[in-house]
């Protein structure tokens, strides 16, 4: 079993305080007022939410079973974790080559705005308890739960 | 059961996790020609630009091979295969036994017979090897001017990494216009712009007839089209070939690679080939080629790597694809992104030529079959998904173009599986 | 157009030390009060528009928000108070009829709130809750006039056949809200609340949703004077039949869904053009005497094969005990009275402020006029119209209900903040509405456990309070209205409550 962001489309108001909170997590100070006064125009969501009107989600790394990313990636910067069975970006490696974006089939890898040459992805707040857009969805259209993995190797 | 690996690049890792993912006791051997330990060649031009140190250069942990439980075979050449006696026949005269055998020998430098290519100060650009000299004859002679031979994905990153050194750069391309196997015309004009804002003169339409050494150094060369350019430094990065030397004098099928089925096996039994050098499926062209792209070289050679421990898992096949920068605009470009003019076809453009950005998509039958992002490229593995699972997007078209394209404006099957199913599968 | 009179009701106070332009409000209200202007990356407002329901200061994720009263102050007038004096403003500009919604917000007297509780101290001693069974099982139906049993000699059963009866595990079953005044998603909520807490959920005149046909068995469905959704498959999938003749928050008055909300779905439902007005008339025109009314009971009866209790719903009116006499004369299992202060989707305001009684008052009078005919179990008494809490739920009971209805306080559980507004459509919780866009803000996963948790809380004060009476079944508590005594309440109300004063 491992832990994946369900996205339940039909339960999403399109709030977007799941960007909110996601922004706020990465940021230095994780204290929401400051991540939006001083460092606000540095930081960026890691989940994008696609709208129009009524249908709207949350869409965030998918974890892919088989990840494009980490097929595509030169560096070695994408990989499985080995821990937590979870697909990272090692922003220590990444030299954002792009290619990674060029093969995400969900669209949910993203230059980062630093102009560091990072791909930015969802790393599911690696070391919390919750992710926060799932901690903080109003309206639970995204859940953490376990997925029953498929037969190895398949 | 004994599995021998012939290369050391992506092809090989692939291989070597997709296998222990469900194997222990297999014994894996990696012969490799190279004397490093797994790095990555994408990486050479960043690493020739400074942009990163040799300890980044590598693909995987040190301790990957320790980890792995791989014996690695280093600076041996293998030279043949004996599919009888299932042997990979090494320089040295020896033999190493095989149960499986995996060719992943990539792919070779073309170089054009050229007068004086010999000389001191011209290299090729695929191996670590290639950039150490680079930076050891830098070191030794300096190094102002440089000429690139090649306007293709090579050629580009090692102007890129040479500006990145503030060496000023010539780069001369035989065809009418650079990255013309990737890209459409307008996109090519974009980056030869960039280029050239860069400081690049970008010469097409022409190539060296010779080159010139004064002291036994690269000096200067003549032009096809007449002129003589001088220069520090020459680089020849025209492309590659599939290194299909080592089964020239076997029973193998090569083609233009070795041929390959869904699985990567080869012609004969157990020998699997797989990376540049197979000639492996392509989806969108439909029909076996050569594509020598990095995600491809990984996953045939995860698929051989299953396969040879019974994993049986058919390649739905490769799509060209690339990813470039030059001075600091990304682009992008999947599958059949250069057509132009093509019958049965249809292109949607979108240029903001001052602000270097540019969309095109090549669809046919409703069904996407090539991109050209140049700038903004954000979310283009969308678009990567779609030319890969043959989506009619006949009903999306108009949100196809749009800034705000995302998954919401595809087929509600697609978007379902890519949103809240199981996530996409390659 | 010219110059609007009415001034706002509220006005939006935004900390900007706090207020981080995340544009969460602005997103989240239907109302369109909150604006992002661009230019200079604040978000501001439009007060005028805003209803007061909260939604955007609960969502503010740096409580940057408030909403207050408006602090406008007019010129002190006992007689004529602000929300006089903009009701006027408002006719004066529309020349409509003042719409409002929930229940009735005028000051009158709440009698709860001057009714108390008894306990045991030292010859009756109270019960522990925690430590003993305690049963607020209620069978709601018409009860034999006497039990015959056989005995076999190694046991008994029972000879007299019962009427078919409804079981509740709590005597607190959600009153009738039709799909159309509120969303899908609301429905669903109760639906699957009441499953869970062994209650029944009521389908206003809204039809039965195929979708909640699976919730059948807890499932009262409404037959009202529109007749909506009236057909036999929906008859048979539910528990119970309710013939809805009044509503407490508009007695004598019709019900209206504008066309805007009658969506393919609801159209479905209710059997009626997509588009079209759901106009419910105000009397049922079969319906004009006991006998007819008899006649529809017995209709149903006939076409359920006397499987289900039929019950009769009326506003609590002036004679509200002889027609609660006659409705059980024509052959009701079940009497649900609605009082004044009952909700509603949509009322004229004047209606639902000035219209029937209180349901403290409904309940005693009815309680003691079925008694005196000694009629009284021949038919259930569900109250209606603002239980607000499980003391008010105790009190009915003691009052002489044998179960109640809530509506209003199963809304609020939803999210419901009682901003009246719920005849626009746009409510902002998702309740009130069928705008998809915001229908989805009530998921129904969530609406589901709020309901249930509501349920379980309110039981679980129930039986403290029953414990402490030294009452250790609900039944016991019915219609005793010894546990009760007024509070600051005159002898004729006193008389009319049929309690005591307290201190008595």
């Amino acid at each position: 079993m491992s832990k994946r962001i369900v996205i339940h489309e039909e339960h999403c108001i399109g709030c977007r305080l799941c960007e909110v909170h996601c922004l706020v997590q990465h940021s230095s100070s994780k204290d929401i007022i400051k991540a939006y006064g001083g460092e606000h125009s540095h930081l960026m969501p890691r989940l994008t939410v696609e709208e129009d009107g009524p249908l709207s989600f949350a869409l965030q790394c998918r974890q892919c079973e088989e990840p494009s990313c980490v097929e595509a990636c030169v560096s070695g910067a994408m990989h499985r974790d080995p821990l937590t069975g979870m697909i990272m970006c090692d922003e220590e490696r990444c030299v954002g080559c792009w290619m990674c974006i060029m093969v995400c089939p969900a669209g949910a890898i993203q230059q980062n705005l630093l102009g560091t040459k990072i791909a930015s992805k969802c790393d599911l707040c690696y070391g919390a308890e919750l992710p926060a857009c799932v901690a903080h969805c109003p309206n639970e259209a995204l859940t953490f739960d376990d997925v029953a993995e498929k037969g190895a190797g398949s | 059961m004994r599995a021998v690996i012939v290369g050391n690049s992506a092809t090989a890792v692939g291989a070597i996790e997709a296998l222990r993912a469900v194997n222990q006791s297999a014994k894996v051997l990696v012969v490799s020609e190279e004397s490093h330990l797994i790095y990555s060649r994408p990486l050479l031009s960043h690493y020739l630009g400074g942009e990163i140190d040799q300890v980044r250069l590598a693909y995987r942990p040190s301790d990957f091979y320790t980890r792995h439980e791989v014996t690695p075979i280093l600076e041996t050449r293998a030279t043949g295969i004996d599919t009888a006696g299932r042997r990979l026949l090494t320089q040295d005269g020896n033999s190493i036994a095989y149960d499986k055998l995996l060719i992943a020998t990539g792919g070779t430098p073309i170089l054009p017979p050229m007068p004086g290519i010999d000389t001191q100060g011209v290299f090729s650009f695929t191996r670590r090897s290639d950039v150490e000299s680079i930076l050891t004859y830098l070191e030794a002679h300096g190094g102002k001017e440089a000429v690139v031979v090649g306007g293709g994905m090579i050629g580009i990153k090692a102007t890129d990494a040479l500006i990145k050194r503030g060496i000023r750069v010539t780069m001369i391309e035989l065809a009418p216009r650079i990255l013309g196997v990737a890209l459409d015309s307008t996109a090519s004009r974009l980056m030869t712009r960039l280029l050239e804002e860069a400081g690049v003169r970008v010469l097409t339409g022409n190539t060296v007839t010779e080159i010139h050494s004064r002291d036994g150094r690269v000096h200067s060369v003549t032009l096809r089209e007449g002129g003589t350019i001088r220069c520090d430094l020459m680089i020849l990065g025209i492309g590659v070939r599939p290194n299909t030397e080592l089964v020239e004098d076997s029973d193998i099928r090569v083609n233009r690679g070795i041929v390959v089925d869904e699985y990567m096996r080869t012609s004969a039994p157990d020998v699997y080939a797989a990376g540049d050098v197979a000639e492996a499926y392509d989806l969108v062209v439909d029909m076996n080629r050569t594509v020598a792209i990095w995600p491809n070289a990984y996953r045939q050679g995860a698929i051989a790597g299953a396969h040879m421990v019974g994993i049986e898992t058919p390649d739905a096949g490769g799509v060209a694809m690339n990813a470039i920068e030059v001075h600091g605009v990304p682009a992008i470009s999947v599958g059949n992104s250069n057509l132009e003019d093509e019958p049965g076809h249809e292109f949607l453009t979108d240029l903001d030529e001052r602000n270097h950005r540019y969309k095109r998509l090549v669809l046919k039958d409703n069904r996407l079959v090539g991109v050209t992002l140049v700038g903004h490229i954000n979310r283009a593995g969308i678009y990567t998904g779609l030319i890969r699972h043959k989506i009619d997007v006949g009903a999306s078209r108009s949100a196809l173009m749009s800034e705000q394209f995302g998954l919401l404006s595809l087929p509600d099957r697609y978007r379902k599986h890519v949103v809240t199913g199981e996530g996409i599968e390659v | 157009m010219a110059l609007s009179l009415a001034t706002a009701s509220f006005v939006i106070e935004r900390d900007p030390a706090r207020c981080i332009a995340c544009q969460v409000c602005v997103r989240q209200c239907a109302n369109d009060v909150h604006f992002y202007d661009a230019d200079d990356d604040t978000v501001r407002a439009h007060d005028q528009s805003c209803v007061g329901c909260h939604r955007c200061v609960t969502l503010c994720p740096t409580q940057a928000l408030s909403v207050r009263l408006n602090p406008l102050e007019y010129r002190p007038h006992a007689n004529w108070g602000p929300d006089i004096l903009r009701n006027i403003y408002k006719q004066a500009e529309t020349g409509g009829m003042l719409l409002t919604g929930m229940g009735d917000d005028q000051p009158q007297r709440i009698y709860w709130d001057h009714m108390v509780l008894n306990a045991s101290q030292v010859t009756n001693p109270s019960i522990d809750p925690v430590r003993e069974p305690m049963e607020l099982k209620t069978y709601l139906g018409a009860k034999p006039e006497r039990l015959e049993i056989d005995d076999h000699g190694d046991g008994l059963t029972l000879r007299t056949e019962l009427t078919p009866q409804l079981e509740l595990d709590i005597p607190i079953m959600f009153s009738a809200m039709s799909y159309g005044s509120i969303s899908f998603n609301a429905c669903e909520s109760l639906a699957r609340a009441a499953t869970e807490a062994g209650t029944y959920y009521n389908t206003g005149e809204g039809g039965l949703h195929p979708a909640l046909y699976q919730y059948g068995e807890r499932t009262i469905a409404q037959v009202a004077s529109g007749r909506f959704g009236v057909h036999l498959d929906y008859l048979n999938a539910a528990a119970a039949l309710e013939i809805k003749i009044g509503q407490g928050a508009k007695p004598g008055i019709g019900g209206h869904l504008p066309g805007e909300k009658v969506t393919l779905d609801i159209s479905r439902t209710r059997m009626i053009p997509q588009g079209t007005d759901a106009l419910s008339p105000a009397p049922h025109h079969d319906i004009y005497s006991i006998e007819d009314l008899r006649q529809l009971i017995y209709a149903i009866k006939e076409a359920t094969h006397y499987t289900k209790p039929v019950s009769v719903k009326v506003a609590a009116v002036h004679n509200i005990a002889p027609i609660a006499s006659g409705i059980v004369r024509a052959g009701a299992d079940i009497v649900a009275i609605d009082g004044l202060r009952g909700g509603t989707g949509a009322a004229p305001t004047m209606v639902r402020n000035n219209v029937g009684i209180p349901i403290e008052l409904a309940i005693a009078a009815v309680d003691a006029r079925l008694r005196s005919e000694g009629i009284r179990h021949r038919a259930s008494l569900v109250a209606a119209g603002s239980m607000r809490c499980s003391a008010d739920v105790v009190k009915a009971i003691a009052l002489g209900a044998d179960a109640v209805y809530i509506a209003t306080s199963a809304l609020v559980a939803m999210g419901c903040h009682l901003c009246q507004h719920c005849y626009t459509g746009k409510c902002n919780w998702g309740i009130a509405t069928q705008d998809p866009y915001l229908t989805k803000r009530l998921n129904p996963n969530i609406g589901a456990q709020r309901l249930a948790n509501l349920l379980r809380a309110w039981s679980l004060e129930i039986k403290e309070m029953m414990g402490g009476m030294g009452v250790n079944s609900i039944e016991s508590l019915r219609g005793n209205r010894d546990h009760l005594r007024g509070l600051g309440l005159n002898q004729v109300e006193l008389d009319a409550l049929g309690i005591k004063a307290a201190g008595m």
